[in-house]
């Protein structure tokens, strides 16, 4: 355990090596082929959420384990603007960027875990995990 | 990453080989949109079999390509949505409700025949 794999999230690239990396670190584990595509979707989408609101920052994704169950965490951070209403913001259907506005509440459903924190001005958070079934 | 771009009769086929960026993906439908003109064409498949994600910028720029195609006077099939992709889709809300799509090649092929077949016979084709 304690495989760890950093990416820095620059450009509209890094979101698919970031799922990329993602889907290879989870292959350790005992996921279905569902659930790899799964966890690279969730991790495809808090990328792209780097890209069109912070322009920059990091993905981080660790295999973890709890009470003897194996998962992998994905924490996405970034300094950027930050995020006013969380709340508003985890709706589906809402976007200030034109986009759709699945990313995060579509994230926080195909993940077991899911956690954001934002503070406007010093940037966002979002931590998940999805753990073996 | 360029995808290829083949004509084929009175289609378009475009094969997706990898996994693509944004920028790519962005490209693929602005040469689509320019080449249904250049090659008269009336039908455009593109295949995503080799794609391993669907996430809301491919299915939003998918679906933004399929209304300009139509526009341009010609009809979009998307072929090959993996099960696996499916499954994360719907679960992201992703259904790409207004575009066609077929399982494979063929069947996106046979559609586009139908639909041919359909217009040139105005309705006067079947039963007689």
């Amino acid at each position: 355990m304690g495989a760890e794999r950093a990416i820095p999230i620059l450009a509209d690239a890094d979101i698919v090596l970031a799922r990329q990396e993602g889907r290879r670190l989870a292959a350790a584990l005992a996921f279905s082929s569902s659930d790899l595509t799964v966890i690279a979707a969730a991790i495809s989408e808090v990328a792209r959420n780097i890209v069109e609101y912070a322009g920059r920052g990091e993905i981080v994704m660790t295999l973890i384990e709890r009470n003897g169950r194996q998962g992998i965490g994905v924490v996405a951070r970034d300094e950027g603007p930050g995020i006013r209403d969380v709340h508003l913001a985890m709706q589906d259907g809402f976007s200030t960027s034109g986009s759709l506005g699945v990313g995060l509440p579509g994230a926080r459903r195909l993940m077991d875990e899911f956690d954001i924190a934002s503070e406007v001005g010093r940037g966002t958070t979002v931590t998940m995990r999805k753990w073996e079934r | 990453m360029q995808v290829p771009i083949l004509k084929q009769r009175d289609y378009l086929i475009a094969s997706i080989q990898s996994a693509l960026t944004d920028a790519d993906l962005l490209r693929l439908r602005d040469d689509l949109v320019e080449q249904v003109g250049r090659f008269r064409s009336h039908g455009v498949i593109v295949d995503v079999t080799v794609l391993d994600v669907m996430d809301s910028f491919a299915v939003r720029t998918l679906s933004s390509l399929a209304r300009m195609i139509r526009l341009r006077g010609a009809q979009t099939v998307i072929v090959g949505i993996q099960p696996e992709v499916a499954f994360a889709m719907v679960q992201l809300g992703l259904t790409l409700a207004e575009v066609q799509t077929a399982l494979d090649l063929e069947e996106g092929l046979a559609y586009l025949d139908y639909l041919a077949k359909r217009s040139r016979g105005g309705g006067a084709g079947r039963g007689r």
